[in-house]
């Protein structure tokens, strides 16, 4: 079936269906990973997004229960270049198309995916729609497109109950502002408890729960909209909890202490962003999957220090508060998809409950 | 960390002559680190004894030495030069191993130079067998179950440990040299023997054969502070067991998932953290296809082939990289070129499907066994680019010129099906080919695979391709059916032939129906950060991303394809010195060229490079973009100048000799013509197109006679026939692809062979210098021993070949270069051959006349006139230095290939001697093929057919007079008997044992000479010894003249007195 996506400024792609055919509004971005997309469509963070795989042969190893990152996928949509009809992988359980389908998201393939990117690269993120109509109304669906806001997103992501992951070493409390499977795994695997908290637990339940350290996670839209978690994380950072950030949860930490973000002409998502780690002088390979960015001139250097920077284009990749309990980044230590290599900064995490219990 | 100061001068080490598995890969790498070097102010001393290299031009380095690359060689380089640091890792294993011998043998300690990049503790921990071993158990990366071991009986005994088929991988050999799986213990005994003598430490792994698991592989880089990344991960289609030479390769990897990628990735980014690399390094791994099981298969510690493939395939070059880490730098300072804006601390994002297929050369070696193995076969690769696998790979088989432009190889067309599966089960050249047929006969993805362990999802693009093919063959072509198939990668004339229109027709149609290919650019960044860099593709999409610039002289260069036997990395020289030379003289530049390991598609050189087939429609999309001002074909080989016809159909202005000089030139009827309007005689000749009109023409004028097609490359098919039998035979392996031009037969003419090559502007001619062949005619040119200037020709000779040469090409109108080839017979000088193009010796002549012969010749095509370019006209003063080039085969890994020289080109590269003495010359180029010269005691096997028997008289007295010991077969003992040179009988093989061949396999002798009997039938059993002798690496020399100059080396060369010429310092002489 035919398929057409219209962007926010009146450009028009045909191209074919793939996924569910229900119309779909949501927020464009590019995504240059080669391999990944199904951690990348359960990854709550783009919760509201429509996803444009810069990467052309897209299902090519199929679908599979174990490279969920979440409960189900969260993307609005999956745009591709093409679509493998079949997935050929030991782990392969089923096609992208029906995990689509099945997922109720729309999709679609045939396309010009490097012709989007350069525009959205070129104008900036920019709203836009799928739809099979054949004759759609450009006018009235540019209205709507260029109505579309993501909102809500956190809340729609996070757990709405306490979930418990058992482990014998530290104890984290993780708030789940849209978290992604493995960096609870990222924990356990270290030997962690984990205890999984919806987004808008009061900062009391956490603080007065035993916990070794607190984690929060990242997640999807606006950093600025989340108004009353970021009062919850005040007190977190008033209080004496060791605290490992990520993404989202780096943002809000860093608004809740002052700083303020700004959104990113078009974001950074990949497998292939360098960032500097500021004391250690080396770079390292990162996933990153954001939108906004916490702006450097805003960080008061009496609360915090920028301890990662992106090699690219500059902008802050981590913050290291003051006292030293508090370590926030903006990329994705725990990968999934993307490279392992500051799985590390969880090891850090631990040290650091570590030393605070025996302090 | 900046650069370390105390770096200043820094001596590089070339790969030298191509070898199969060591090919033009490390002229580029070398090359671009060489420029990379000295953009940071250090001035370079380069060795490599290839001359037809790019890196070896006075342009590429401050001091340059084309002298063999042996310890006596480049110690005295060193003596002389004093360099403070050594950069080993960019001459392929060639370099590596020397390097690593001048480390050990303590030159490098004595005089004060250290190795940049990795150390020599790190090397040896990457290339010894238990070394890597070790080094992988203690960073728990998992290695295959294996052994290092020093006999065959250390072989058997462990396989019957671990179980059959195994492994043999020789430790310090290239291209897997030597190596093999054996699936009987005869085998191991075999391959091991062969192994464990191949091997510079004598030692050979046995490992477990994990054949039919998934090899990917990482190309990594690490800089002295620790940062790493991995610059891209390729996926072989076919599953281990067929080295990755020999390998379809695609990049990125197409069948592993996030989980077994990173896996593997962060495997990689440990494995060259441990070995504490400083550079490029190739981590080589074998994946279980049904688990996440894996095993390191092999890591490169240098750039090799594969980084070439990976640095052309994203963008990202590998090499100028590592030469910068080499020099201190750490990744986040050093640039990324291609963006300009980012720098080359990160990872390059592809969108587009990279496919690369080798180029094998059984075309040429139809005798060869085509059977794939853990040793590479192929002479070279060619690389595409589109935005899914199948246009990738239609491009890439169409890019290899092998008269296929999709992937029905019609042989198989006929075939039964059991035949057809029977062929899946065959590891050969061919089986892609077959797996389609198979798919097309209704065989199943599954059972393919389960035969050939080829992943499901490559078989399912090939079926959608077959799918397709039907449906062409089958449906109204409407436009949706057209542009599916122009998107995978069908050519017009392909989806003409499937459904009864010509290619006309179909791009009639596409013009009709607005269908045409853009172009997107190769940026590392999949479109995220703008990039300035102008490397494309094409491909059926919506948008055109390369926009045709709009200049006045816009040039469109062609390059020359895939590395073949006869078309080398000389025409690459060519091409990419034309190119420069075009940009001096204010033209707007662009490369077309399909080979990932060269100079020409590195993406600086021109000022726009499509990465592209070069076939006339390919071209042509170019030229609909670009409407070039003009375009060269004479530097880019046989690949350029077949489609000198359609560039001029399309409307291009052919720069140069135009397409009717070309024609002309290969045109028998129109080439007798201009001969008999110049009065230049050649050889009596007639042309045919079947068997029986050949063997009229070669009774008429007499047997021997030359056969051989058209406009061919490197002698293709070109044979000496000496009766009616041999002509049936010949015609019949020509006629195997159906000839569009009649086959040539020329008398044969048996005298000295002599060469020019030339600069014609129209009126007049330069000549830089003429060649003068050892070897008599009738060996290929470029298999013989070639001498400039001239030793043995008279002035009058000369003078007439002078004077011959400015006829011919007057009269063929050349503007630009023409090679053309003499014999002198019965002192009287006939032209065998005119070819209006460059040729192989360009870049040897170039560097010791000191003559720019491509930018004289590119000025001329530009308008200039010769007079005034400051060389003069007519025949160039000759150097004060005696060149030798002298040719090297790779015979030891082409079983079956009769090593015999004749009219077809047999050899992959070549070594070039410079001294000011012609004997001194000639050792050194013997010393640069790695040729021992027999000495005192040495063991000589003499096998002479009974024409030769006078000649090898002196020969073998001298070789007496020297002291060794002549061994010789029953016809050849009695006549040297007879005449007074003593020698031992040895028994033919039939004569029982213990025979020639027995005594072949003990290594009894060090040297074989042996000339073939002119016909086939009783060259059977030189063939076999010929063969043996190759296989045991003992010298086999097929033609008297080449003995000659051996034993003429041993006599008058002094090896003590050699010395080593900076060449650079004689290139600016100006008459």
């Amino acid at each position: 079936m035919k398929a057409t996506l219209i962007l926010e400024n009146g450009t028009v792609f045909q191209g074919q269906s793939i996924g569910s055919t229900a119309d779909c509004i949501c927020e464009m971005v590019f995504n240059t990973s080669m391999v990944g997309y199904q951690e990348i469509l359960t990854d709550p963070s783009y919760a509201g997004q429509g996803v444009v795989m810069t990467y052309p042969l897209i299902g090519n190893y199929g679908v599979n229960q174990y490279d969920e990152e979440s409960r189900n996928p969260w993307a609005s949509a999956l745009i591709v270049r093409r679509i493998s009809p079949r997935g050929s992988n030991f782990r392969n359980e089923g096609t992208l198309d029906d995990y689509l389908k099945f997922n109720g998201i729309t999709g679609i393939c045939d396309v010009d995916t490097r012709a989007i990117t350069r525009m959205l690269r070129d104008h900036g993120t920019m709203n836009g729609m799928i739809t099979v109509e054949e004759h759609p109304n450009l006018e009235e669906k540019l209205r709507l497109i260029r109505a579309y806001r993501v909102q809500g997103t956190v809340e729609r992501t996070s757990r709405s109950q306490i979930q418990v992951y058992p482990g014998d070493g530290c104890k984290v409390a993780l708030l789940d502002l849209g978290v992604k499977e493995n960096m609870i795994r990222s924990l356990q695997n270290r030997g962690c408890s984990v205890t999984v908290f919806p987004a808008h637990t009061p900062a009391e339940v956490i603080l007065e729960g035993g916990f070794d350290g607190v984690m929060l996670s990242n997640g999807p839209g606006d950093p600025a909209d989340n108004v009353e978690i970021i009062e919850e994380l005040k007190k977190i950072y008033n209080s004496d909890m060791v605290v490992f950030a990520v993404c989202l949860g780096h943002q809000l930490m860093a608004l809740a202490t002052g700083a303020t973000t700004e959104k990113l002409k078009y974001g950074h998502r990949g497998a292939n962003h360098p960032v500097r780690d500021v004391d250690e002088g080396r770079v390292y390979i990162t996933s990153q999957n954001h939108g906004y960015v916490v702006m450097a001139e805003s960080v008061d250097p009496n609360i915090a220090t920028i301890s990662h920077i992106n090699v690219n284009d500059g902008t802050v990749e981590g913050l290291k508060y003051a006292g030293g309990r508090i370590h926030t980044v903006q990329f994705h230590p725990e990968a999934a998809p993307g490279p392992q290599d500051t799985g590390y900064l969880f090891d850090r995490f631990i040290e650091r409950m570590e030393a605070a219990k025996h302090a | 960390m900046p650069k370390n100061e105390s770096i200043k001068k820094v001596l590089v080490l070339g790969s030298g002559p191509i070898i199969i598995g060591q090919a033009a890969e490390f002229d580029y790498a070398g090359t671009q680190a060489c420029r990379s070097l000295r953009e940071e102010g250090v001035e370079v001393v380069l060795v490599n004894s290839n001359p037809a290299t790019i890196m070896t031009d006075k342009d590429i380095a401050d001091h340059v030495y084309i002298e063999p690359l042996n310890i006596p060689s480049v110690t005295q380089i060193i003596e002389m030069e004093r360099p403070d640091s050594i950069l080993p890792t960019l001459g392929g294993q060639t370099g590596l191993n020397l390097a690593m011998a001048l480390a050990e043998n303590g030159t490098l300690e004595k005089y004060g130079v250290r190795l940049l990049g990795t150390s020599a503790e790190s090397i040896r921990k990457a290339e010894d067998r238990q070394g890597f071993k070790d080094t992988m158990e203690s960073i728990g990366q998992p290695c295959i179950t294996s052994k290092v071991v020093e006999s065959v009986e250390d072989a058997l005994t462990f396989t019957k440990e671990i179980g059959l088929p195994v492994i043999v991988r020789p430790a310090y050999t290239l291209g897997g040299t030597g190596g093999g799986i054996a699936y009987t213990m005869k085998d191991l005994q075999e391959i091991a023997s062969n192994g464990i003598r191949l091997s510079r430490v004598g030692q050979v792994l046995i490992e477990k054969c994990i054949s039919g698991w998934k090899e990917i592989e990482y190309e990594v880089i690490r800089d002295s502070a620790g940062n790493v990344i991995t610059v891209c991960n390729m996926e072989n289609i076919d599953p281990v067991g067929v080295h990755t030479g020999d390998s379809v390769v695609v990049a990125p990897s197409q069948t592993l998932a996030d989980k077994e990628y990173q896996m593997l990735r962060t495997a990689a980014l440990d494995i060259i953290t441990a070995l504490e690399i400083e550079g490029g390094c190739n981590v080589q791994f074998a994946l279980k296809p049904d688990s996440f099981e894996y095993a390191v298969i092999e890591v490169n510690p240098r750039v090799s082939r594969s980084s070439a493939l990976a640095s052309k395939a994203t963008g990202y070059p590998i090499a100028k990289v590592a030469a910068k880490i080499a020099l201190g730098f750490t990744l986040d300072e050093i640039k990324n070129s291609i963006t300009g804006k980012t720098c080359a601390c990160f990872e390059p994002a592809l969108d587009y499907c990279v496919v690369k297929m080798p180029k094998w050369p059984f075309d040429k070696f139809v005798s060869a066994s085509r059977a794939l193995g853990t040793q590479m076969k192929a002479t070279g690769e060619v690389m595409a680019i589109d935005n899914c696998f199948e246009g990738a790979i239609m491009k890439a088989v169409r890019s290899l010129e092998q008269h296929m432009n999709s992937l029905q190889l019609d042989s198989l067309k006929e075939l039964p099906d059991e035949e057809i599966r029977h062929r899946l089960e065959l590891v050969d050249d061919q089986r892609l080919f077959v797996m389609v047929e198979a798919l097309r006969r209704g065989i199943t993805p599954e059972e393919i695979n389960a035969v050939t362990q080829v992943d499901i999802w490559f078989l399912d693009r090939f079926l959608d391709i077959v799918k397709l093919e039907k449906r062409i063959a089958s449906e109204p072509l409407t436009r949706e059916l057209l542009l599916e198939a122009k998107k995978n990668g069908f050519t017009d004339a392909f989806i003409g032939s499937l459904c009864g229109k010509d290619h006309f027709a179909i791009k009639a149609l596409r013009n009709e129906m607005n269908i045409h290919a853009v172009f997107k650019m190769v940026d590392t960044c999949a479109a995220e950060f703008d990039a300035a860099t102008p490397y494309y593709y094409s491909t059926y999409d919506e948008e055109n991303e390369a926009e045709g610039t709009d200049v006045p002289k816009k040039v469109l260069v062609l390059g020359s394809g895939p590395i073949r036997i006869g078309q080398g990395i000389e025409f690459d020289f060519c091409s990419v010195h034309s190119v420069w030379s075009l940009k001096r003289l204010g033209c707007y530049t662009i490369i077309v060229n399909n080979n990932p390991e060269t100079v020409s598609t590195d993406f600086d050189v021109a000022d726009k490079l499509y990465f592209e087939p070069l076939t006339p429609e390919d071209v042509q999309n170019i030229v609909e973009l670009e409407k070039p001002w003009g375009a060269v074909v004479q530097f880019g080989g046989q690949t350029a100048i077949k489609l000198t016809q359609d560039l001029t159909n399309m409307g291009v202005h052919i720069l140069g000799t135009d397409a009717e000089g070309v024609d002309a030139s290969e045109d028998r009827e129109k080439f007798d013509e201009i001969l008999k309007m110049t009065h230049i005689e050649k050889a009596e000749a007639g042309t045919c197109f079947t068997a029986e009109e050949g063997k009229e023409i070669a009774n008429r004028i007499g047997y021997p006679v030359l056969v051989r097609p058209s406009y061919v490359l490197g002698g293709q098919g070109m044979q000496i026939a000496y009766n009616d039998k041999d002509m049936d035979d010949y015609m019949a392996i020509i006629n195997m692809y159906s000839q569009e031009h009649p086959i040539l037969v020329d008398k044969y003419l048996m005298g000295r062979e002599l060469e020019v090559d030339a600069v014609c502007d129209g009126e007049d001619i330069l000549i830089p210098g003429i060649m003068e062949h050892i070897e008599r005619a009738g060996i290929h040119s470029g298999d013989s021993i070639s001498v400039y200037p001239p030793i043995k020709i008279e002035k009058r000779h000369q003078e007439i070949i002078a004077d011959y040469s400015r006829r011919l090409a007057t009269a063929l109108h050349v503007v630009g270069l023409v090679n053309i080839q003499f014999v002198i017979y019965n002192d009287k000088v006939y032209v065998i051959e005119v070819n209006p193009r460059s040729s192989r010796t360009i870049p040897y002549i170039t560097k010791v006349t000191g003559v720019p012969i491509i930018d004289l010749a590119t000025r001329v095509m530009l308008g200039e006139k010769l007079k005034d370019l400051g060389y003069g006209t007519g025949l160039y003063p000759e150097a004060p230095y005696y060149a030798v080039k002298m040719p090297v085969f790779s015979f030891s890994k082409l079983t079956n290939v009769d090593t015999a020289l004749g009219p077809e080109m047999k050899s992959t590269g070549e070594v070039l001697g410079i001294d000011t003495d012609f004997n001194q010359a000639l050792l050194k180029a013997f010393k640069g093929v790695g040729m021992e010269i027999p000495s005192k005691d040495s063991n000589i096997l003499l096998t002479i057919k009974d024409s030769d028997k006078p000649e090898i008289l002196p020969i073998a007295k001298s070789m007496e007079d020297l002291g060794m010991h002549l061994y010789a077969t029953k016809g050849t003992y009695e006549f040297l008997q007879e005449n007074g040179v003593n020698c031992q009988k040895v028994n033919r093989i039939a004569e029982g044992s213990p025979s020639i061949l027995d005594m072949i396999e003990i290594g009894m002798f060090d040297l074989v000479i042996n000339t073939p009997a002119k016909d086939r039938k009783h060259n059977k059993d030189g063939f076999t010894i010929r063969r043996s002798a190759t296989e045991r690496s003992i010298p086999v020399i097929t033609a008297i003249d080449t003995a000659r100059a051996v034993i003429q080396a041993r006599v008058m060369g002094r090896a003590n007195q050699l010395r080593a010429v900076d060449v650079t310092k004689i290139s600016n002489r100006k008459k």
